[in-house]
């Protein structure tokens, strides 16, 4: 938060400020202190409001013409990608959207694990991101629902039969999702109405994340504390903007190349086949952003164990800040933690391939040993690790290694042996 | 303020507390309640077969409630090997006898008890059914054998209305 005191240049802005202060807020948003030495990993956050919002403006397009009716969804799709004009840009950025939206929260995400941004004092900014992950699934989930093809039908008929792996109430419970004794036409009304609703909720809670965000400041590469504001930050406006936007320009490509030169690659052919609840599709796969949770779930042979298995797969992240015990934020500094980090996100990697294969022979078992390694990561290597790993020396401010001519740490270690 | 008065406002305020708990909870729960299925869903509790035209060895899928319904014309081999699997080699423990009253027919939901999904006709190690989603085994009396599926194939409620005609629900 900047300290000093904003006051509007006119008389009318002074009125209105006064009268409710949204002009103090648009001047603490552009003049915010951010650190000097963000990379471009840092610009996902700017890419990922920008992925919500085409979401929204596509997804409040669609349900102009898309009809949630067991008998009439699949054809409305249809109707929208052949007779509504632009219907089959505007469902090919709303398709392919969701796609690039998870890909960019995967890299967001990745980021904060490499540089120590769930850390302290971050805590809450992390678990926010993390409920709004979860909300991303649910979303994404009962969107692909919506056309009513084959992969929407056995999709929501597996997930929603994951429920019924809850000890006693689990069928009851199944029952009260799908409205009936299969997923039928109250399953897809009420799918649509939630899914109408998460993106808002996203929306609010995006604004609880940014406002959470403010209070400590960013994070950065070098992960050290900065004084704001200092030589060690400079204003959001227009420096982060621009380079915010940059990132964006090129996002936007790979972004334009799977809606204009590839809409479908992503997404899987059987749900062009309207749903039949008497013919299950020979293999079922969820989306590519739900692989390696998927895999999880299948790696583990008894039902309630593996939804168990598969959803402290993703709560696990929301207790990470207290299962890293090192205070040292970013892996720059930590030359084991780095090396485990990238374990990681090939044992990710490796579960996302496995969970699109069949779950048999030596895919089930590299399944079963990197979901234990996946587990292994959080409780027990990052635990250790932060008490036992030898890390190198921090910088004394994050002006201290760009001044040294090097972004390389090697430089800032030598500088600090100096100076001791 | 003396302890006595004190005491009479925790009554109070316990009290308001609990009347709108109440209060809230009368209010949340036709909103959870609208949910489970409604009458006109529970109406479709039954459905009728004519099942004159099956085969031995034959399978039909009809849909009742939303759900498949296999109904197999069993061939004498099928009920043998069914009925001579032991006890403790089952994973659900259930008799041939008991699931399907009339040896020759077989009447479950084709429904696999692990994640729902439509199991395969004649396929899998047991000769039964098998689920291509997870890869869960059925004998041919739709008992889990192999693989994630916790229980059998579900029997449901179901009679012979006259020699041709089953009646499910």
């Amino acid at each position: 938060m900047s300290d000093h005191e904003y006051t509007p240049k006119s008389k009318a802005g002074k009125w209105f400020n006064d009268r409710l202060p949204l002009l103090t807020l648009a001047n603490h948003l552009t003049d915010y202190p951010t650190p000097k030495n963000l990379n471009y990993w840092w610009t996902f956050g700017g890419i990922l409001t920008f992925c919500l919002i085409t979401q929204i403006v596509t997804g409040l397009v669609l349900a102009m013409h898309y009809i949630a009716h067991a008998d009439m969804a699949f054809e409305s799709v249809e109707h929208i990608m052949r007779d509504v004009n632009y219907g089959w840009l505007i469902r090919y950025i709303h398709a392919n959207g969701a796609s690039m939206f998870f890909l960019a929260v995967y890299i967001h995400i990745f980021r904060s694990l490499f540089y120590g941004s769930y850390k302290s004092p971050r805590e809450i900014i992390w678990i926010i991101g993390i409920i709004i992950y979860l909300l991303m699934m649910a979303a994404a989930f009962m969107g692909y629902v919506l056309p009513w093809g084959q992969m929407s039908f056995w999709g929501a008929t597996v997930i929603t039969n994951l429920f019924s792996a809850i000890p006693f109430v689990g069928e009851g419970v199944v029952t009260w999702l799908w409205g009936g004794y299969s997923v039928d036409n109250p399953t897809l009304t009420r799918f649509f109405t939630l899914h109408y609703l998460i993106p808002f909720l996203i929306l609010g809670l995006v604004v609880l994340h940014i406002w959470a965000l403010h209070v400590p400041g960013n994070n950065n590469p070098v992960g050290i504390d900065v004084k704001k504001p200092s030589k060690d930050t400079v204003p959001f406006h227009p420096y982060i903007v621009i380079k915010d936007g940059f990132a964006l320009l090129m996002f936007m490509i790979v972004f334009a190349f799977f809606v204009f030169y590839a809409p479908n690659i992503l997404g899987h052919a059987d749900n062009y086949i309207e749903a039949n609840p008497l013919v299950t599709p020979a293999h079922i796969v969820p989306e590519w952003y739900l692989l390696p949770f998927y895999a999880i779930l299948r790696s583990v042979p008894d039902k309630l164990l593996g939804v168990v298995a598969m959803l402290s797969a993703i709560l696990i992240l929301a207790v990470l800040p207290w299962l890293d015990t090192s205070k040292i934020r970013s892996a720059v500094f930590r030359p084991l933690y780095k090396q485990f980090y990238w374990i990681l996100v090939a044992d990710v990697l490796i579960l996302g391939y496995v969970g699109a294969m069949p779950a048999e022979g030596l895919y089930l078992l590299i399944a079963r040993v990197a979901t234990a390694y996946y587990f292994l990561h959080f409780l027990v290597i990052l635990p250790v690790l932060g008490l036992k790993e030898r890390t190198i020396p921090l910088p004394l401010s994050i002006t201290e290694p760009v001044l040294g001519g090097s972004p390389n740490m090697a430089m800032a270690k030598k500088k600090e042996s100096k100076i001791e | 303020m003396s302890d006595k008065k004190t005491e009479r406002r925790d009554f109070l305020f316990t009290a308001t507390y609990a009347v709108g708990a109440v209060g809230a909870a009368a209010v949340v729960w036709p909103l959870v309640d609208q949910m489970n299925p409604d009458a006109s869903v529970k109406a479709l509790a039954s459905t009728e077969v004519d099942v004159s035209s099956l085969k031995p060895g034959n399978t039909i899928t009809v849909l009742w409630r939303g759900k498949p319904v296999f109904i197999r014309r069993r061939t004498q081999e099928e009920i043998d090997v069914a009925r001579s699997v032991k006890m403790e080699d089952l994973i659900h423990p259930e008799k041939d006898e008991d699931r399907a009253k009339n040896p020759e027919w077989l009447v479950m939901l084709g429904v696999c008890t692990h994640l729902g999904c439509v199991p395969l006709n004649d396929k899998g190690d047991y000769d039964g059914w098998f689920c291509p989603c997870h890869g869960s085994h059925y004998d041919t009396s739709g008992r889990i054998r192999k693989g994630p599926a916790p229980w059998n194939m579900e029997v449901p409620k179901y009679e012979f209305v006259n020699a041709n005609t089953i009646k499910i629900g």
